[in-house]
């Protein structure tokens, strides 16, 4: 039983693995180097829908029906996020992180993998607030088109704004949250001023290079969809784009402790996830 | 045969009574990794893992991702996060929940059957849901051993009687039971519990 087992794992692993390669060889889409049980679950989840038994059937699929890799890029895409998501982190990068940043003339910030943008939206909101927004500019990327254009919108979902005014308030908000959006239907359109300053592009972690230079670079909830060389790749790329004292967030979950990079930089807030470069 | 092995606790409603009451029994040289799947609101941040340091003798801490499995000692599900388990480390993911809850004991439970075969000892206790039960049947499946709190004892019936019927385990114990079982299935002997 437990010979089978592992054989069966062997062989599904080696499945997994040429899907990968196809779809990465035929569609360009780099999955390979994710994060492999929750990369798995979902291939099996797909696979199952179509009613397909194997990684290798679904392999099949994938290759002869775009549609099929369509569906497939949907079960992919994890894109969940929200207004001044961990509510403690907006108000320790605004306590801790952005006083320094006012000293310098011009800010440059990352948004990486900013998916629909609630997050660049909080950011923005932030700065303005402290009167910083008018010098700095967000570049927010992700690598998926569909959620950069719902991003550019500035519409989020009326039914999230209580959550989103809570967490407003809980991250240190000085203003009236309701008088950043107008209720247009079922959606609450922000401001389009805020997003004067931010230019949303497409951008692979897995497979493009750094682009510019950042005081700040946001990265949360990307990391932990990545195996470890993957990160380790996806930490060297903002590493290059930081300059001494740069700073660096990372999600709740997600830490430079044990990565090739860590000796770089000190924790600015360590419960936060939030590091400078020495 | 793998040598690595895991316990997984799923529990729900009035599962930090019950996990503290398992902790509190584990010695502290314990040497298999304990992970520890508990419902809650999103928003606790990690005080669970506090609370429960607190019980017994072995260190607490939140998953983080990545973490190594060897010699992890006693691991919380962060709240808001899935764990998923490959063969010696952990990951974190925020897909979607998975009826209604994040964590779920599903997804943890199942890809540890997945990734760990028979190393792999499923504990579901008191709760008013029936998450647990499909991944305790999986660990059951792929030859790892399942543990069911009574439901007649139980806090709430629910859960439990959902895994007791889904995954015929191997022992179904009252709470009291479950950490001495845990530490002779620890010591490789073969339980006595029907
Ligand atoms: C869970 S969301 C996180 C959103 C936001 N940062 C937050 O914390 O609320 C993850 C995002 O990462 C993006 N992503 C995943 N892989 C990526 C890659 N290789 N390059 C760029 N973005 C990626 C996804 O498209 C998705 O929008």
């Amino acid at each position: 039983m437990t010979e089978a087992d592992h054989h069966d794992r062997e062989l599904e692993e080696l499945e997994l693995e040429l899907l990968l390669e196809a779809v990465y060889r035929r569609y360009g889409y780099d999955f390979r180097g994710y994060a492999r049980a929750s990369l798995r679950r979902r291939l099996w989840r797909r696979a199952d829908l179509e009613g397909l038994r194997s990684l290798s059937g679904l392999q099949e699929r994938v290759l002869h029906d775009p549609h099929c890799l369509e569906r497939l890029l949907a079960d992919l895409s994890i894109n969940v996020t929200a207004m001044f998501r961990d509510p403690t982190f907006h108000q320790a990068l605004r306590r801790d992180v952005f006083p320094e940043l006012r000293t310098h003339p011009f800010v440059r910030v990352w948004v990486a993998g900013c998916s629909t943008g609630e997050e660049v939206m909080s950011i923005a909101i932030a700065l303005h607030e402290e009167g910083m927004l008018d010098r700095s500019r967000i570049y927010a990327t992700d690598m998926d088109a569909d959620v950069l254009a719902r991003a550019r919108t500035g519409g989020f979902a009326l039914e999230k704004v209580r959550d989103y005014t809570r967490n407003y308030l809980a991250a240190g908000g000085t203003d009236s949250f309701s008088g950043y959006y107008a209720v247009t239907g079922d959606q609450a359109v922000f401001d389009p001023d805020l997003l004067r300053t931010v230019v949303f592009a497409q951008h692979n972690l897995a497979t493009d290079g750094s682009f510019n230079e950042f005081n700040l670079v946001i990265c949360r909830n990307v990391l932990i969809y990545f195996g470890r060389d993957l990160q380790d790749r996806v930490l060297g790329l903002f590493d290059e784009s930081l300059p001494r004292r740069g700073v660096l967030a990372l999600g709740r979950k997600e830490t430079l402790r044990g990565t090739a990079i860590e000796e770089r930089y000190e924790p600015v807030v360590e419960a936060e996830r939030i590091y400078r470069r020495s | 045969m793998t040598d690595r092995r895991l316990i997984v606790i799923g529990a729900s409603w009035g599962g930090l009574q019950a996990v503290g009451e398992i902790l509190a029994g584990l010695p502290g040289d314990f040497a298999v990794p304990v992970l520890i799947v508990q419902h809650r609101a999103e928003d606790t941040g990690d005080l669970l893992a506090g609370l429960l340091d607190r019980r017994g003798p072995l260190p607490v801490r939140e998953v983080e991702d990545k973490d190594t499995l060897a010699g992890a000692g006693v691991l919380v599900a962060p709240a808001g996060y899935h764990v998923l388990v490959e063969p010696d480390h952990l990951e974190l993911s925020t897909e979607a929940h998975v009826r209604f809850s994040r964590p779920s004991i599903d997804v943890t439970l199942e890809s540890a059957a997945d990734a760990l075969g028979a190393g792999v000892i499923g504990v579901v206790l008191t709760g008013a849901n029936d998450d647990g039960a499909v991944g305790l049947a999986a660990v059951r499946r792929r030859g790892g051993f399942a543990i069911v709190q009574n439901p007649e004892t139980a806090l709430v019936a629910t859960m439990p009687a959902a895994a007791r019927s889904s995954a015929a385990p191997q022992a179904v114990a009252e709470l009291s039971e479950i950490a001495p079982l845990l530490v002779q299935l620890a010591d490789g002997e073969a339980p006595h519990a029907a």
